[in-house]
């Protein structure tokens, strides 16, 4: 027979078994009988404390999205918890793995409104791929098996597991279970329907002007490589979502860099013009489609998802496959053709040729701006050999139109629900899952003041991240929106800004401060080449918008594009 | 807009119909019926509902559905044979002077008249759901004072493949093409 354990050890024991080797959370009343357990059984698992629990739900989401391993959190019931949310539903529209640990009042206590109580099950429904309470500790070992199977397999996503305070501190003999019993989830069955990927392969060798579209989806199944050859193959165009970036390189003379609201303008048209859509691992949101029935009116659509509940919910699918991205371009590559495509791929370069003549940095400026910065930074870090985690906002926009990420997993923004405050705490969850990789944060003004107080973390943590603010003094993307929509009526978003470097320096974090361009280059590089971490303070110029922008309720057909330079009217 | 009739068999665990319930409404699904209980199997519920909506809500619905860890088959009947019924039980006046009409119609719709006071009748009514439409139509005439319906629950006749079934939410997405 097994020793007894207590519920607490048994949190630890069966994180061991899941391969953990850190976790970030929050102690509270509801769940001091585990970290209690933690310390006193000393287990080889690194807790990272943070400063808040959203903190703690993006570090477990960056550590996730940097290593493609379920990442953990830990919060104590009622505000713990509630405090959670955020980071929960910001995995859950971007299909990252977590698996959330969160404190309870007594079984005896609930639904009697105690102290700390908040029903969690509740409130984190429709924002987890799916949920546990916990009031028998025999329902323990089997709940946190199934909840890493569930958060890492078939399309990832948040589960968390809401336990009382008295199942932490009743005993059981434990054994981890090793085998899952769900009925009702078959993530392994995910082969691809054989005539459906014949299909699409006829499909894409009949087409005149073929485009993929990869998503997110690619990353996750670590399918880049069989992307590549089926692009190089029959020389297809490749477009990325927003969360797709890093599934092609963008160094690639075949990529079209990404589409949507702000994505580049040649590749919204290309994504309109296409006549055969291949689209990969990505769900099609509205900002990537524009308004749904105006998106790709010429093409043919193959939609490849693990989900079926992707096919057709927003766009209208000629050929949908329900599969692993990986297998179904293996089951693909054999049956398309070789091809040239030279009239289309030469439409795209002359849409690329005078988008580029539009760009902000063909013309001559000596204001400070953030695409000048963020090709920069791509130049410091040996041509994108770097993890950047943006915030959301203008500059997340340009970090990724600037910064040309070659590999996967090398962007981690908050693309789904757009979470302003994820940058500074998912980059301190990807540093601590990739100590050896240089980690950059880019955030705005405003959203880095949302969740700055985790600065102490990257202190207490000596971890080297090397933080860029990009202080346009304004909320900014939301004054662009007053800038064009609400005739410049710039309704709250002027922000008021503390001295950035002197609160970098109240955690011992040294920093600086740049305002002029031929400053930029030398600063990133005195960043990097400082040890532990860094603050760089950007003052940019305050109006710059980003461009293209497809407006509310539009087509990507008429996007809104950069007004020439003035001396060029 | 079409309405259709689905069933979904699901884990009997605490908390189950509180995900399907918070599925139809945040996803915005129009369900008209939803009746709920024990499957032939131990363990696993059984739940027939009728939506209405385009090819497009259809697909969502048993996609989304079929997404639910604890659901574990949604199936589509709308365009197989099956049984349905729906169970009524419906209180109306009947004093003497309308009391043997009331009679008659529940003889003739096959109903029963399980309680009796002297200023209503309680009827049972079992039927499918246009049958127990009709009746509740006719019945109005007389003054309904209370009515209870359990919505409709449906049965595939014969013996179709059960396996047919387990694949149809994975291939649903088809049906809405
Ligand atoms: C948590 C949260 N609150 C509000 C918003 C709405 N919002 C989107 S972008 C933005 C402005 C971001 O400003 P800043 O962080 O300074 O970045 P910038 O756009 O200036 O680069 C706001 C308020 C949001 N996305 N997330």
């Amino acid at each position: 027979m097994s020793e007894k354990k207590t519920g607490g050890q048994i949190i630890w024991e069966s994180l061991m078994r899941e391969g953990v080797k850190v976790v970030f959370g929050i102690p509270g009343g509801a769940n001091m009988p585990a970290y209690d357990d933690l310390m006193k059984h000393e287990y080889p698992i690194h807790h990272v404390l943070a400063t808040h629990e959203q903190g703690a739900s993006h570090m477990a989401d960056g550590y996730a999205r940097a290593t493609g391993k379920v990442g953990v959190c830990i919060a104590t019931s009622g505000p713990g918890a509630t405090n959670l949310m955020t980071g929960l539903a910001t995995a859950n529209m971007d299909s990252v793995p977590i698996v959330a640990f969160t404190g309870q009042v007594p079984t005896s206590l609930l639904g009697r409104d105690g102290f700390q109580e908040a029903d969690i099950q509740g409130v984190s429904l429709a924002i987890t791929k799916h949920n546990y309470l916990i009031t028998d500790i025999h329902d323990l070992p089997g709940a946190i098996k199934e909840a890493f199977f569930i958060a890492g397999t078939g399309r990832p996503g948040p589960v968390l597991i809401d336990i009382c305070k008295d199942v932490l501190q009743d005993s059981m003999e434990f054994e981890y279970p090793e085998t899952v019993d769900l009925p009702g989830y078959h993530p392994n069955q995910n082969a691809p329907d054989p005539a459906s990927v014949a299909r699409a392969a006829r499909l894409l060798n009949e087409a005149e002007r073929p485009l993929i579209v990869a998503g997110n989806g690619v990353i996750i199944a670590e399918a880049e490589k069989e992307l590549r050859q089926l692009a190089e193959k029959a020389n297809i165009p490749v477009a990325t979502s927003l969360l797709g970036i890093g599934s092609f390189p963008a160094t690639h003379p075949l990529s079209i860099s990404w589409g949507g609201m702000h994505g580049e303008a040649y590749c919204n048209y290309a994504l309109q013009e296409c006549d055969v859509m291949f689209a990969i691992g990505a769900r099609l949101d509205d900002r990537l489609t524009g308004v749904f029935d105006t998106f790709a009116p010429k093409a043919k659509i193959i939609h490849v998802d693990l989900d079926p509940s992707e096919m057709g919910k927003n766009i209208t699918i000629n050929t949908p496959i329900v599969g692993d991205a990986r297998l179904t371009l293996q089951n693909l590559l054999p049956q398309v053709d070789s091809n040239e495509h030279p009239t289309w791929l030469a439409q795209i370069d002359e849409w690329k040729q005078e988008t580029g003549d539009r760009d902000i940095l063909a013309q001559e400026t000596d204001d400070l701006i953030a695409p000048y910065i963020m090709q920069q930074l791509w130049h410091a870090t040996d041509q994108g050999n770097a993890t950047v985690v943006s915030d959301v906002g203008q500059h997340q926009m340009w970090e990724a139109q600037y910064y040309r990420h070659t590999k996967p997993r090398s962007l981690l923004t908050s693309g789904g629900l757009g979470t302003m405050g994820y940058g500074l705490p998912a980059a301190i969850g990807a540093q601590m899952g990739e100590p050896e990789e240089p980690v950059w944060v880019v955030a705005g003004d405003g959203g880095f003041q949302m969740t700055m107080a985790e600065l102490s973390t990257v202190a207490q943590e000596k971890l080297p991240i090397k933080i860029m603010i990009i202080n346009n003094g304004f909320l900014g993307m939301v004054r662009q929106w007053q800038d064009v929509f609400y005739n410049q009526r710039y309704a709250a978003t002027p922000l008021f800004n503390p001295d950035f470097v002197k609160l970098a320096a109240a955690y011992g974090i040294p920093g600086r401060v740049v305002t002029r361009k031929e400053d930029v280059y030398e600063a990133i590089k005195e960043a990097q080449a400082t040890d532990g971490a860094y603050l760089l303070e950007f003052q940019v110029e305050e109006f710059t918008n980003v461009y293209p922008m497809v407006g509310p309720g539009r087509s990507n057909a008429d996007m809104i594009r950069r007004p020439f330079a003035e001396s060029e009217e | 807009m079409k309405k259709h009739t689905m069933i979904a068999w699901m884990e009997d665990k605490p908390g189950v119909l509180n995900r399907v319930a918070s599925l139809f409404r945040r996803r915005n699904f129009n369900i008209e019926s939803l009746a709920v209980g024990h499957s032939e199997k131990a363990g696993i519920s059984r739940m027939t509902f009728v939506a209405e909506g385009n090819a497009r809500d259809m697909s969502q619905i048993q996609t989304q559905l079929y997404k639910l860890i604890n659901v574990t088959a949604v199936q589509d009947v709308t365009a197989v044979p099956t049984v349905d019924r729906e169970l009524a039980l419906i209180k109306v006046k009947a004093s003497n002077g309308s009391r043997a009409e009331v009679m008659q119609l529940v003889d003739i719709y096959r109903a029963s008249i399980i309680d009796v006071d002297m200023e209503t009748v309680i009827i049972q009514a079992v039927g499918s759901e246009s049958r127990v439409d009709s009746l509740v139509e006719l019945l109005s005439h007389f003054g309904i004072v209370e009515m209870v319906r359990t919505g409709k629950v449906a049965m595939v006749r014969g013996s179709h493949d059960r396996a047919a079934k387990q694949k149809t939410a994975v291939a649903a997405y088809k049906n809405g093409q």
